[in-house]
């Protein structure tokens, strides 16, 4: 039995809910009562069945959904997804790599069969038949990053290795927690890692790039991030801030549960083959308020990660507005008991 | 020389030094970046038969610094009535630049900024090009939303002089657009502007 994809929206009436299942398996973040940044990087290796990481590449309930919000996104503004000349080799090892992972762990809704060059993808979900040559582009209807990540849920940058440093040299960026990628296409680690505060500072982007630069191909790592989110909205873009802001000002005491969501990225990097460039995916999960207490454990241990959160870092993740309220909405869901060690509910 | 914070995604100045290994000095000046240019060819004047400036008074018009440059008998010195054109001309440099030529850009940070990008754009190297800060620390500001540029940017928040939104200027750098972001001030509460701080003059 596949996936039951629901059709929701992410924007205007934001329909998007989790079923039970998808609360379950929603990464939560914090495998303590507090949060600090640290380099949690550890190896991207199959976990439990119905997991969120069972599988290298993660298509859930959200999925057509999801890739409907990026065509719109994209239409809009076709800015959201570029690519420096020299990334092309990379964008085909990115195609390989969803392809394969995508038919093989879903093989009921994704197909791909090789003849050599002469490839065949199947796409049931979004109702696609491809038949292409790797390597060649203009058997494509667009190019091959582009073409991909249309049909996988999560934003994608390619990392191109040199001088010692990893440059975000193309991506896919349509649900990012407010980061630009037409500002930040060609900068390196350091510098687009930039505006984060703190963290330079306790040196977790130098120990995390000389991890990164030893990375090897067919042992990928993953890491949680995460902020918050009003409304399940994907597309917090800076760009479109100026739409989405006054949302952050529509919190209120009685909407707390519907309206607050926390947003946790499963970032993923892969070696890759040919180009030796990195990919860099970003897979963004939402859950509301509402949806985070009916796991007791998270909803005893949410409110004490926000009120221990340090000011510099509310203020980056733009939590400050809205911080106290959601704190004094799930203190009622805290009976002071202590919480478990780890991640996952009791 | 300015000494300029440290925020991470912007470039670092170093200052010009003339490179004795090159054949060919091209150098990009701006305004007070005269100066700059003045004292580090004046330390090497073996290399200015090999020298062409590309000068343009900007923000430093009316002080004459393009007779003082001339003073210098460089090979070549072309004085330009705005950045514009520089790029124009210098790009048109870049294109016939054989190996062996050193580029140096001084200026004001949005000046430098755009002879960097538009060098890139000719696989020049960004570590390979000397560069030097002199005169206002007003910033060279894109706005994230209309993508509109606004030069000379001295306070925040600022008007952009595209779509009009109000714009704070945050502290992160793109050196291959050459400018700082702008990002709307008021978006949770439209209306709701502070006070213009005269940060960068």
């Amino acid at each position: 039995m596949g996936i039951q994809f629901k059709q929701e929206t992410f924007r205007d009436d934001y329909t998007f809910s989790n079923s039970p299942e998808a609360i379950r398996r929603f990464p939560f973040p914090f495998d303590r009562d507090e949060y600090m940044y640290s380099v949690n990087i550890e190896q991207h290796m199959p976990g439990p069945p119905k997991s969120y990481v069972e599988f290298p590449i993660d298509i859930d309930e959200h999925y057509v959904s999801e890739m409907r919000d990026r065509a719109i996104v994209l239409k809009e503004d076709p800015l959201r997804c570029q690519s420096l000349p020299h990334m092309l080799p990379a964008e085909w090892d990115l195609v390989e790599l969803l392809m394969d992972s995508m038919s093989k762990h879903y093989p009921e809704h994704f197909q791909l069969t090789k003849d050599g060059d002469r490839w065949h993808w199947v796409n049931q979900p979004l109702g696609i038949d491809q038949t292409f040559t790797f390597g060649d582009t203009a058997t494509l209807p667009c190019p091959p990053m582009e073409y991909i990540t249309r049909q996988c849920q999560g934003d994608f940058a390619l990392l191109d290795q040199r001088q010692d440093n990893l440059w975000m040299d193309a991506g896919i960026v349509t649900t990012q927690a407010d980061w630009s990628l037409d500002f930040d296409i060609g900068m390196n680690f350091m510098e687009w890692h930039g505006p984060v505060p703190i963290a330079h500072d306790i040196g977790v982007f130098d120990r995390a790039l000389k991890f990164l630069l030893n990375l090897q191909q067919g042992r990928p790592v993953r890491r949680l991030n995460w902020t918050m989110t009003i409304n399940p909205r994907l597309d917090t873009s800076p760009e479109n801030y100026h739409k989405w802001g006054q949302e952050k000002a529509t919190v209120t005491p009685e909407n707390v549960g519907d309206k607050v969501h926390l947003r946790v990225e499963l970032q993923a990097l892969w070696r890759l083959p040919r180009s030796n460039a990195i990919v860099f995916s970003i897979r963004a999960y939402l859950i509301s308020m509402e949806e985070l207490v009916t796991i007791p454990k998270w909803g005893r241990r949410f409110p004490r990660i926000l009120k221990s959160l340090p000011e510099p870092i509310a203020n980056y993740k733009g939590l400050s507005r809205y911080r106290e309220m959601t704190i004094d909405w799930l203190s009622k869901y805290d009976d002071g008991q202590p919480t478990s060690p780890g991640f996952f509910p009791d | 020389m300015t000494t300029l914070s440290d925020i991470k995604s912007r470039p670092i100045y170093a200052g010009l030094k003339v490179d004795e290994y090159a054949r060919r000095h091209l150098v990009a000046a701006e305004g007070e970046g005269a100066r700059a240019v003045i004292e580090a060819f004046s330390m090497a004047p073996e290399a200015l038969d090999r020298t062409t400036i590309l000068y343009c008074p900007g923000g430093s018009a009316g002080q004459d610094h393009e007779t003082a440059l001339a003073d210098l008998a460089p090979d070549l010195i072309h004085v330009a009535p705005s950045i514009e054109t520089l790029l124009v001309r210098l790009k048109g440099m870049l294109n016939t630049a054989t190996m062996g030529t050193r580029l140096y850009a001084t200026g004001t940070e949005g000046f430098i900024g755009q002879v960097v990008a538009a060098a890139v754009g000719f696989g020049v190297d960004h570590h390979s090009i000397f560069t030097e800060h002199r005169g206002s620390l007003a910033r060279r500001v894109q706005c994230v939303h209309c993508k509109g540029m606004t030069d000379n940017v001295t306070a925040t928040p600022f008007t952009c002089s595209h779509c009009g939104l109000t714009l704070f200027v945050r502290d992160h750098y793109s050196r291959r657009l050459g400018a700082f972001q702008g990002v709307c001030v008021d978006a949770e509460e439209p209306g709701v502007i502070p006070p213009a701080e005269e940060l960068y003059k």
